[in-house]
This record gives C-alpha cells, structure tokens and sequence, in this order.
C-alpha cells in the first residue's frame, strides 16, 4: 500500500522537525528543579472564587484529589452567618407581618353568614394529596429547621446527646418523606395545572388586593383566585427546587464534587427558608385568617355563601353544571 | 501543653503512599475511606510536588463550626476530635472542610452516609484511651502511648512531620534555609492563620 507507507515518511520527517525544534537535551540542562517548583501561596493567590487546589490522586476516591478547597470557608460563612438572618427574616418577619395582620384587619367573615347549604370544593383524592404533601412538608420543614436552628435553639434545652439521637431520628424522616412529598407535588401539579394558569381575572384581583385590606370587597373569582395560584405556583416550582437539589443531598455521590454539593446546599437552605414562610401564610388564611376557609381541605364542602363571596365565577360554573344548589334564598324544604 | 500539627515538606515528598497505608493499617480504616492520602500537583510537569494530606486539626476549626449537633471537640493539644454516637452523617463538615477530611461510609445506598470517619492525630475519640470501643470506632490512640502519629513517625524522607507546631514549623524553616528553597507549608494558611474569626 503506497498510500499508507508516504503517510509514514511525513510523519517520520513530522517527527524529525519537533525533535529538533524541541531539542529535549537543551531544556534538560536549562531546567532548574526549585525554581520551577509548585508554590502553596502562588497556587492559593491564583484561585478564583470557588476554585480548589487540585492534583492526581492514586486511591480511587476522585474527591480526595481536591487539596484544598478555600470555598469551604464561605460555605461555613453562609451557614453560620448569612442563613440564620435569611430564615430569621423569612420566617419570623412573616409571623410578625400575619400577626399584625390578624390585629389590624381581624378574621375574614362571612359578609352574609352561613346559608347553611354546601357545595364540594375539593373531591377526596384532591384533599388526600393535599394533606399528603402538607405532612409531608411539615416534618421536612421542622426537621429541616432543626439542621440549621437545633443547635442554637433546641440543643440547650435537652442536651448534646439526647438532641442528637432525635437530631438523627429527624434526619431519617427528612431523607424519607421526601418521597412522598415529591409524589404529592406531582400529584397536585397534574390535577390542579388547568385552574391555575395566570388569566386576565388575576390582574383585577391583584389591583384590588385581593379585597384582603377592605371589608367586604371581593373581586370576582374562578375556581382559584390569583392569590391561591400564586400559592400554587410557589409550593410547584418551589416545590420542584426542593426536590432536585435534595435528590443531590440524598445522593451525595452522583455529583460527587464537594463545590456542587455546597451550592445545592444553598439552593436547598435558601428556598427552604421562602418556602416555609410562604406556607405560614398559606396555613394563616386556611385557618384561622378566614371564616369558612378550612372546610375546603376539611370536609371538603364549603358554604355557598362562602363560595359565592370568593370564587363567584366558579359558583356559576357548578351551578350551570348542575353540581352546585342554586339559587341564592334558602330553599323551602319540600312538605313530603 | 503544646499545640500539635502536621507539616508535610513538598520538596521531600517522593509519593510512597506509605503513610496512607500505614494509616489505613493502623485504624483498620474502612474500606473506601482514605483519612490521609498524597496528592500530586501539576503532575508530569516540571516542578510537580507531592503533598500527604489529612485533617490539618485547623485551629477554629470549619467542621466544629457547621456540625448541626456539635459533635466535634478540641484535645488540650488542639487535636480536633469527633464522637461517632453524636454523629448524624449529615454531610455538613465535609462540605465546610478546606482539605476533604471528613468521609462517610456508604451505607446501603439510601441516606448513604454513614458515621464521619477522618483522621484523629492517632489520638482516638471520647471514650475511654486505648479501650476496644475506641479502637473500634477511632482507630489506635497512639498518642496516649506517648507515640506520635504513624503516618509521619514511619515516613521514610521524613517529608511528614507531627508534633509540637513550633519545634515542626522551625525544622521546616531550618531546612529550607539549608537547601535554599521550600514549595510552602501546606494547608497552615488556611488550617491556623486565615479563618474567618481569628
């Protein structure tokens, strides 16, 4: 084969050239061992942020070829300096905003009281996946919170060792109900999507506040005003934050690089310290915020009255549907 | 008391691996944990230096700052030590570790991690010295026997140095005046003299 023995020449002569371009024994005898050698502080200077020293490494264990990782540092800044801020302002700042809610605007009544008749709001399989996820989310809040507070706040009380038997206990819980809770995210995506998307309602409701500061104003509705989609919208793709970077922190080896790990970490602290206070609003107004509200996620019916004042829209739809007692008197009760 | 600390000498180095081994052999380490291990910078290249690295015992130590239940503690020799009954694996000190100390054993492959397992100064845990609880969990408690830690007492370029951090530190400064040159003391910027509270 001609072809292949002239590709052989030039690559002969290739070879021949870098030979002596390269001249090995030259850069041999100018190579001076010490002042070529690596710096600590040369290497430490040239870091960018977030940046390891890092090398080759002959056990199989790839992480342990990171020699040093100055991002640590700042790792150890936010947990201990900069999340107990977030999650106290978050946190406390929303029960002190529904506090001061509660007192200046008082519970939500019902403008015309109970009719004493009910229409269903959530079927049973939309109410299990509710209280599904919210359990769920409880424990993982608390024992979520417990990571990061427990220390400072519970540890005092029960001492070094009973705290971390109960701290290990809640561990289990965090990294097993995740599971569940990701399932009723799903869940509550896929049934609730189609009366949450963003209309031109919304905008109405959200220039009138809700009629959250003025008595009695009630800005018309469908089956979820904007407030609640924003609810929606909040536990969806907070939700869904939650759920990818803890899947990185229950499964620390997939990424298995100590700097992905920390942002996940932050990602997870940082969402998580939104989220709750997002939720205590969410418990605020289904409970004791408004009259009426719980029976939603309780029994499930809700008051027609109650229905009528917030989500009138969606009355009518039922009503049209024939799934809703109509008429807005109480009906006179049949003599037979 | 004295303040002990690891030096190792770069310039000395020759990546043996013996004092991993020797680590690895002394503790009945766990399988796929590693408390000291070299690693090679700007392998291949001229001027490539090999660094045997562990818990560098970090005077205000990140771990100890960032443990959720407070597990870790710190000898009157400024050994920082850990109890394994407080642990709850969380993951937490290897992510705030500057030098990747802490490692966890696989546990099944759900909530993976297991008790923290990093280097102990050949100095054990809480328990009681020298007890088989202790060595079951921490490994030998060389330093309750008067010994230094394995690792660099069998050291065979004596590129790895434990002890009092002054005497250590003045044995590396006398060597680099001696030979004329030293690629720097691993880790002790960041360990003793740089973090964030003093």
């Amino acid at each position: 084969m001609p072809g292949s023995l002239s590709t052989l020449k030039v690559l002969c002569a290739a070879l021949a050239v870098l030979f002596v371009i390269a001249h090995p024994a030259a850069a041999q005898l100018s190579f001076k061992p010490t002042a070529e050698a690596v710096q600590e502080d040369k290497l430490l200077n040239a870091l960018r942020e977030g940046d390891k020293i890092a090398g080759r490494i002959t056990i199989p264990d790839a992480t342990a070829a990171n020699l040093i990782q100055p991002a640590g540092r700042d790792w150890r800044d936010f947990q201990r300096n900069k999340l107990p801020i977030i999650g106290g302002i978050a946190i406390i700042g929303m029960i002190a905003v529904l506090a001061i809610f509660l007192m200046v605007r008082g519970r939500i009544r019902l403008q015309r009281g109970f009719s004493g008749k009910t229409i269903l709001r959530f079927a049973s399989f939309e109410r299990f996946t509710h209280w599904l996820t919210a359990s769920c989310f409880i424990v993982l809040a608390l024992s979520g919170l417990n990571i990061s507070f427990g220390r400072m706040l519970i540890m005092p009380l029960f001492g070094a060792e009973a705290f971390a038997t109960m701290s290990l206990y809640a561990k289990y819980a965090h990294d097993y109900l995740a599971f569940p809770f990701m399932l009723g995210l799903v869940i509550m995506f896929l049934i609730w999507i189609k009366d949450n998307i963003p209309g031109k309602l919304d905008l109405q409701w959200i220039k009138q506040g809700g009629g959250l500061l003025a008595n009695g104003q009630h800005p018309p509705a469908k089956r979820f005003n904007a407030g609640q989609k924003g609810i929606f919208w909040i536990v969806i793709i907070g939700g869904a934050l939650m759920s990818v970077s803890g899947w990185f922190l229950l499964f620390p080896y997939l990424p298995a690089d100590v700097t992905a790990l920390q942002f996940w970490t932050v990602i997870h602290a940082v969402i998580a310290m939104l989220f709750i206070a997002a939720m205590l609003a969410h418990i605020y107004i289904g409970s004791v915020g408004m009259e009426g509200a719980f029976d939603a996620m309780g029994t499930g019916e809700v008051d027609l009255n109650w229905a009528k004042e917030h989500h009138a829209l969606w009355v009518a739809e039922e009503q049209a549907k024939g799934r809703a007692p109509s008429g807005t008197a109480p009906r006179a009760v049949p003599a037979e | 008391m004295a303040r002990v600390k690891f030096l190792c000498d770069a310039d000395r180095c020759i990546e043996c691996n013996a004092c991993v081994t020797a680590c690895k052999n002394e503790h009945e380490v766990p399988w796929g944990i590693n408390r000291r291990r070299v690693v090679t910078i700007n392998d291949g290249k001229p001027g490539e230096r090999s660094v045997s690295m562990a818990c560098m015992h970090c005077t205000d130590a990140p771990c100890a700052a960032v443990c959720p239940v407070s597990c870790f503690y710190t000898t009157a020799d400024g050994v920082v030590l850990h109890s394994k009954d407080l642990c709850i694996g969380c993951g937490y000190c290897f992510y705030a570790c500057p030098f990747g100390a802490p490692q966890y054993p696989k546990v099944g492959n759900f909530g993976s991690r297991g008790k923290m397992d990093k280097c102990t100064y050949c100095a054990g845990g809480p328990e009681a010295d020298a007890t088989p609880a202790e060595y079951a969990k921490y490994g030998t408690n060389r330093l309750a026997e008067g010994k230094l830690p394995i690792c660099a007492e069998m050291c065979s370029t004596k590129s790895l140095l434990a002890g009092d951090g002054a005497i250590i530190a003045e044995i590396y400064k006398e060597r680099v005046m001696k030979r004329g040159y030293g690629s720097g003391m691993w880790g002790w910027k960041t360990a003793y003299s740089d973090s964030p509270t003093g």
